[in-house]
């Protein structure tokens, strides 16, 4: 019989306090098969670790059980160990009496009973796990980024400057994302376009990124390191080659449509730039608003255009790729305006959205930067700003804060009185969090240099009296009723995970979290990381930040990515599918389960390719004849465990 | 004075989501009651119905296989199978005579050490009035 030791870790008072540990290693020392069991306090430590190899050594084990904390945290560090001491690292299990068993009881009988239990349960395992070694896979050095805000642009010149080829994909026709249509940032009051487009002309013209606007990732397979992505290149119709931004075609076409820019403040024509300094700089044809691409139906364009850029005749093309790794950076959208109502959003033109008062205050926007209302271009004079719409609301809307809303109503409203100085901005809040360097300082000074009134409290209801919106709501720290009657009121609605960014997940296969965001691997310790190996994320994708955020989390994701590019070669865990070929029969009901294609028939029986294995054991669950099992969880490793959780009580 | 009856229950966990959820549920000191040994897996999908089998035929009181949240599985469709496959196996054990209440599957995230412990509290509840499971135990 193999020679196993267990080692018992107090784990300060964290596991002694609840588990009687002297009695887990004595009860196991007893246990067949268990030729050495001692406990100390600190197992992790470099003492506790010692006294692991040097049993190994001088008791002649084979393998080892480690009673501890969960084996995410420390399964490779007992590993680490065993292999110092001579044995293979798969020759080590973990007993979790942690997590799993002293932390959620008070009971000391009744948690040692259940430590002996688990840790009993890890010996039957170890004892008959196979000596394994990793499965070595190639690495394809490119790196893809999907999402063209400012997330993206910085993880994709932060791979390109480390020297990887960088495939970056926008699905809009410009790279920019929401940070192009913002007028000032704060806490500076930096103009965002000043700021965003030298990155955005450094994306276009660096050599090491291919970059695919109006794309889309259609189809993703393989593996960390070795993904293929197949991404969707739809039609322009303008060859951005020949095209030389005449601007000939916008006249001419018949088509006015919502613009997407000016979230609807202005229109635009089938055939468009998104905004002047647009990468790539070239016109889009819109097909869902042409009145189509037929010369007989309308071709206008195509008949001024002397360059001969317009091709009717442009197809989708699919483009595939070979990725090492993916940046997820897909930002997110406002808070749908339909479920608004209450505010009065979508019924009087006056209501707007942060986004589009935006648009307004800059200097590129539809009215040149003057603060004008939309229904009857009249400069207003009292404008009320609410926080917390949508956000913070867990009966109607989000539950969470979206966390970049109270600065930038701060900064809209200080912008209002720089371009109204004689204007009066109100703004109504919940609370204000203005936690970031400058930004206390930012709100304060709104308050005392442009005498922006905060009311705290909500607002009840929004509606139309005579040419003004009046605003009733409630002052909590007076008690008082509020009535105001507003020129323009503004929203600041809840951040979303950008629309169509749920379905790519899937396509991913990388978690959300309960609002749609994308889940990174562990909260604390793991904020860039995707659960997915080599799929890491960046951005507003991940949970509302604002952009000092986005660009650290992108230029995180990306050194991240460049420690798997940075490889050789990668290791995949060895614990995959393997076949007892005197069973298998060939009936090929694993080869159709199998989630990752990594089962196939050959010569009347099954062939498993181990780098494709991910060891999740739905072909042996499968299997009428347990033909295929799992290396080192075999279901005779299951069954003895069983037997050992049930036993001896 | 007799002992109240403490049953016996397996917890099958898969690997990603509802093991992870019971580790949160430990770092969040959650209190649930000390009757479940977990056995972890990788997979929701790799749950033969005769682990389920075995566990009771080794004189668990009761079987809880917890996955990931359909359309959430680490390994994209495992809980599916699972899904499928332990409708089944609950069929069966019904037929058979046992206790429907004996056997549940459920769905636990990384994130819902919450729901982990409320699952437990009432599977032991649940489970207490009715006693120990003898239909499918190995006689010794």
């Amino acid at each position: 019989m193999k020679r196993t030791g267990v080692f018992v870790c107090h784990c300060g008072i964290n596991i002694a306090g609840t588990v009687d540990v002297k009695k887990v290693a004595k009860e196991l020392s007893r246990h067949p098969g268990v030729a050495h069991a001692e406990e100390y306090v600190y197992m992790c430590s470099d003492p506790g670790q010692n006294l692991i190899t040097e049993a190994i050594k001088e008791k002649k084990l084979d393998n080892v059980v480690v009673a501890c904390c969960s084996p995410t945290l420390h399964e490779t560090t007992f590993r680490n160990t065993s292999k110092e001491a001579g044995l293979n690292e798969f020759q080590c299990e973990i007993a979790n009496i942690r997590e799993q068993c002293s932390w959620v009881h008070k009971d000391m009988e009744k948690a040692t009973r259940k430590a002996i239990k688990i840790t009993k349960s890890a010996v039957e395992r170890v004892r008959r796990n196979e000596s394994l070694e990793p499965i070595s896979i190639p690495v394809t050095r490119r790196a893809l980024v999907i999402g063209g805000g400012i997330a993206g642009i910085q993880s994709a010149l932060d791979l390109a400057n480390s020297g990887y080829e960088v495939v970056l994909v926008e699905r809009s026709p410009s790279i920019g994302g929401h940070m192009i249509q913002l007028s000032e940032t704060f806490p500076t009051l930096d103009c965002s376009q000043c700021i965003l487009t030298p990155k955005m002309v450094e994306v276009s013209k660096h050599p090491k990124i291919k970059l695919l606007t109006y794309s889309e990732v259609q189809e993703i397979s393989g593996y960390v390191g070795n993904f293929k992505v197949k991404i969707l290149k739809k039609p322009t119709y303008v060859d951005p080659d020949k095209c030389t931004l005449c601007d000939e075609c916008t006249k001419v076409c018949p088509v006015v449509v919502s613009n997407e820019f000016d979230i609807g403040l202005t229109g635009r024509r089938a055939i468009y730039i998104p905004f002047p300094q647009a990468i790539p700089a070239t016109y889009t044809l819109d097909i869902k608003s042409c009145p189509g691409l037929l010369p007989i139906a309308c071709g206008k364009c195509a008949d001024v255009c002397e360059p001969e850029a317009i091709d009717y005749d442009m197809k989708p093309d699919i483009i595939e790729e070979d990725i090492g790794a993916i940046i997820v950076a897909t930002g997110y959208d406002l808070y749908d305006k339909g479920l608004m109502a209450e505010y009065g959003y979508g019924k009087y033109l006056d209501v707007l959205d942060g986004l589009q008062f935006e648009r307004l205050c800059s200097a590129s926007g539809p009215t040149q930067g003057k603060i004008i209302r939309p229904s009857d271009h009249k400069e207003p004079k009292e404008v009320v700003f609410i926080q917390c719409v949508g956000s913070r609301d867990p009966e109607l809307h989000c539950a969470y804060c979206s966390k970049i809303c109270c600065m930038y109503t701060a900064k809209h409203a200080m912008l209002y009185k720089h371009h109204v100085p004689d204007g009066q901005a109100y703004i109504f809040y919940i609370d204000i969090r203005s936690g970031g360097k400058g930004y206390e300082e930012f709100v304060q000074r709104a308050v005392e240099e442009d005498g922006v009134l905060y009311l705290r409290g909500k607002v009840s209801k929004i509606f139309e009296d005579k040419g003004k919106i009046k605003v009733w709501g409630v002052d909590t720290l007076t008690g008082k009723d509020i009535e105001i009657d507003a020129d323009m009121v503004v929203l600041a609605t809840a951040m979303r995970p950008s629309q169509g960014a749920g379905e790519l997940a899937k396509k991913l296969k990388i978690a959300m979290d309960k609002d749609g965001f994308l889940s990174e691997a562990h909260p604390k310790l793991r904020p860039v990381e995707s659960v997915t190996p080599g799929m890491f994320l960046a951005g507003a994708a991940q949970a509302p930040k604002d952009i000092p955020e986005a660009v650290a989390q992108a230029s995180g994701a990306a050194a991240k990515a460049v420690a798997i590019l940075s490889q050789e070669r990668l290791f995949h865990a060895p614990t995959v599918a393997q076949v007892n070929l005197n069973l298998c029969t060939g009936c090929g009901m694993c080869v159709e389960v199998c989630p990752y294609v990594s089962l196939s028939l050959k010569d009347g029986k099954v062939e498993v390719n181990e780098v494709l294995c991910e060891g999740c054991g739905t072909c042996s669950a499968t299997c009428l004849r347990a033909a295929i099992q799992v290396k080192n969880l075999t279901p005779l490793q299951v069954h003895e465990m069983i037997d050992a959780s049930l036993g001896g009580r | 004075m007799a002992d109240e009856f403490e049953p016996k229950i397996v917890a099958f966990l898969c690997k990603w989501c509802s093991s992870a959820g019971s580790d949160l549920a430990g770092v969040s000191r959650m209190q649930y009651p000390p009757n479940v040994i977990p056995i972890t897996v990788m997979c929701s999908g790799s749950m033969s119905p005769l682990y389920i089998l075995s566990a009771f035929k080794k004189g668990a009181d009761g079987v809880l296989v917890s996955g990931c949240h359909p359309g959430d599985c680490h390994y994209i469709k495992g809980n599916f199978y699972a899904r499928r496959r332990i409708a089944l196996v609950k069929k069966l054990l019904e037929f058979i005579g046992l206790e429907p209440q004996r056997f549940q599957m459920s769905w636990v995230s990384a994130a819902e050490g919450t729901k982990y412990t409320q699952i437990i509290k009432d599977f032991v509840e649940e489970l207490k009035p009715i006693g120990p499971q003898t239909k499918l135990r190995r006689s010794s």
